[in-house]
């Protein structure tokens, strides 16, 4: 295990010294202190490597990653894991706004609640929140799943295309063209997968799903008003 | 005089200026279809332009270079500020963001051949990178843009610049609109959406909220990038002054202003009309905003919307753009409203030169289209080359505009080496009525 002071080398030197194991992955476990809320923590890696954060991060941490798994012991920022293509970032307290934003793939799991916007234009990333989401959440979202095993708040999946929602508490309001969907045995085993991927214990038999309603597919005026 | 008399004298047939034939036709369009019309390009109502300014040749009071013998430098480098790669360029006139879905790979290609040639850069657009663009560009510009279609760190780290958008000149505050007909299994691939639906791009970012937040996101991808690429930010012209401050405070290396000629794939035509500022209007107030920041050289700005000759080029440059950027002008050198198609668009309802209908996908030049067939007639090869002799005569002109003027580099041009012709150009590029001192605003006679 390496330990980085994150208050004492920089954030300059800690993205640089990570995205480095890109090319000596012999060293694959980091650990980094004093985090202190900073932003663009561990962004653009792209190793097997794991990288744990011992305290709360400000924006995009863990932003656009690839293949690490990233533990943050905290609360994170805005932009958590935005654009993540693959790998992990697994969050012990709450995330702030567009966690997991555009991202193209891998896991992130939220193990609080988690901010508006959760998942916004999600494009194959899977996302697991073990509280509720806020307004807004996977706005525009393309691909994926997110699952929520509190509550999701006003204009869920407003927008969406053909990403999947699993919501086990309430919905305060569904978004434009998001309708909630039958359930069907692909779908229970896809969200017990994620659910088992993420470490949550919860039964997948109590969440309902939700999805595009393909209504906004193509351009129709009368959507226009 | 029998009111049925035709031969005692009339008075003309006479059209409205408010209600042209090109009015009411839309007004019938509109009562028709019941739909908002859509189209590609940018404004195109007669707004002040270039054209309404002159340069003051050499004469008694400077002294010009000679013809194409003495040097007349045209380089520029951007991105001195922060990044620690930045674009040189042996020219001052890049090509601007045009995605791949909204043209064909076959342009694409030519653009990056061209470009290269001629010892400028490209720049991606709405749907990520291809290999093809990469391929031919040796200095190519990746556009972030609000969709993130296809964005990935790969190719961010593949690129020589980032260049943030927030806007775009044809429709400050407006997204994307690539409609199903030209989403291809390639396209549909890249952009992570289901073949055949109309792609909305968002009109904002997804993940910050405003300049607080941009100054964020743009360390996010210099940490991502290891600080070598310049971060450009685009915005569309609106409120240059306020945007230019706000975009050098978050951290922009190069500022990008599009003017309302500034053209799109699609978008609604009211839209293209009504909204924004003449690209004229813009260069002083960056510059002025530049100037106060103590920044002016230092932020390097790019111009665009609507620049189409040398003339344009030099004049963007003497009222104080580092560099100005074209994007329906390479369409064009490429081949597109060529008057050779002109039985096939006027097949479409338009003629060879008012072809604007880009997003339906069946552009007989093969650039704004999907359709193989229709795309395999645009030989990259050779638009390329095209694209490359129209970026040396825009030089050429503009050599030569700078030399009149005693220049020994383009970018040595100056406010004081124009003059307007008209009070609004006056007013609008800060420099005085011809024949007079008088800058509307701000004095003289």
């Amino acid at each position: 295990m390496q330990t980085f002071d994150l208050e004492a080398n920089g954030l300059r030197a800690l993205n640089e010294t990570l995205q480095a194991q890109a090319q000596t992955t012999n060293e694959t476990a980091w650990d980094v202190i004093n985090p202190r809320g900073s932003h663009a923590i561990a962004v653009g890696l792209d190793a097997p490597i794991e990288v744990t954060v011992n305290g709360s991060t400000g924006y995009y941490c863990a932003g656009m990653n690839q293949q690490a798994t990233v533990h943050v012991k905290g609360n994170v920022g805005p932009g958590a894991a935005e654009n993540m293509m693959s790998g992990k970032l697994i969050v012990d307290g709450d995330a702030s706004q567009y966690a997991g934003a555009t991202g193209h793939g891998g896991l992130l799991v939220i193990k609080g609640n988690a901010s508006s916007r959760c998942g916004i234009s999600m494009k194959g990333i899977d996302i697991v929140v073990g509280g509720n989401v806020g307004h807004m959440s996977a706005f525009m979202a393309q691909a994926g799943h997110m699952v929520v095993c509190g509550d999701a708040g006003d204009a869920l999946g407003d927008s969406i295309y053909e990403a999947q929602l699993f919501v086990r508490g309430s919905v305060k309001s569904l978004g434009a063209d998001c309708i909630e969907k039958e359930m069907r045995p692909e779908h229970i085993a896809k969200l017990t997968e994620l659910l088992d991927a993420a470490g949550v214990d919860a039964d997948p038999a109590d969440f309902k799903r939700y999805g595009s309603a393909r209504q906004l597919y193509n351009f129709n005026i009368d959507n226009a008003y | 005089m029998a009111k049925d008399d035709k031969t005692a004298p009339q008075t003309l047939p006479r059209y409205s200026n408010t209600f042209t034939p090109e009015v009411n036709a839309e007004i019938r369009r509109a009562a028709a279809t019941g739909i908002y019309d859509i189209r590609g390009g940018g404004a195109k109502r007669k707004v002040p332009h270039f054209d309404d300014l002159v340069f003051l040749g050499a004469s008694m009071s400077r002294y010009p270079l000679e013809g194409y013998r003495e040097k007349c430098e045209t380089s520029v480098t951007l991105g001195t500020r922060f990044a620690k790669k930045p674009i040189e360029l042996k020219i001052p006139i890049t090509i601007a963001g045009m995605s791949f879905g909204a043209l064909s790979a076959q342009a694409k290609e030519a653009l990056g051949r061209g470009a290269t040639m001629a010892g400028t850069s490209t720049t991606t657009g709405d749907g990520g990178m291809t290999p093809e663009e990469r391929g031919q560009s040796e200095r190519l510009v990746y556009q972030y843009l609000p969709s993130r279609y296809g964005m990935n760190p790969v190719d961010l780290r593949k690129a020589d610049a980032i260049e943030v958008v927030v806007g775009q000149g044809a429709k400050p505050g407006g997204g994307g609109m690539l409609l199903g007909q030209k989403i291809s299994d390639r396209v549909a691939e890249m952009r992570t959406l289901p073949k055949g639906i109309d792609q909305r791009s968002a009109c904002r970012h997804p993940d910050w909220t405003g300049p607080d937040d941009l100054e964020i996101k743009i360390l996010e991808l210099r940490e991502i990038t290891n600080w070598e690429k310049p971060i450009y930010v685009k915005v569309g012209a609106a409120r240059p002054f306020f945007d230019t401050t706000l975009a050098v405070k978050a951290g922009a290396d190069v500022v990008v202003i599009d003017g309302m000629q500034g053209g799109t794939a699609a978008t609604q035509d009211v839209f293209i009309e009504h909204v924004g500022i003449p690209t004229l209007a813009c260069i002083r107030e960056a510059v002025a905003a530049l100037q106060e920041l103590n920044m002016h050289r230092e932020v390097q700005l790019i111009v665009s919307g609507g620049i189409r000759s040398g003339a344009d080029v030099a004049k963007a440059l003497a009222l104080g753009a580092d560099a100005v950027s074209i994007g329906t002008a390479a369409m064009i050198a490429l081949g597109d409203n060529d008057p050779k198609w002109e039985a096939e668009y006027q097949a479409l309802g338009s003629t060879a030169g008012a072809y604007d209908d880009w997003h339906e996908g069946r552009d007989p030049a093969g650039i704004s289209t999907q359709d193989p067939e229709l795309a395999k007639r645009l030989d990259p090869v050779e638009a390329g080359r095209r694209l490359n002799n129209y970026l040396k005569v825009m030089t050429l002109e503009a050599q030569t505009l700078a030399r009149a003027c005693g220049k020994n580099h383009v970018n040595n041009l100056e406010p004081e080496d124009l003059q307007a012709l008209t009070v609004e150009a006056a007013a609008m590029a800060k420099v005085p009525l011809a024949g007079t001192t008088w800058i509307p605003g701000q004095g003289g006679m």
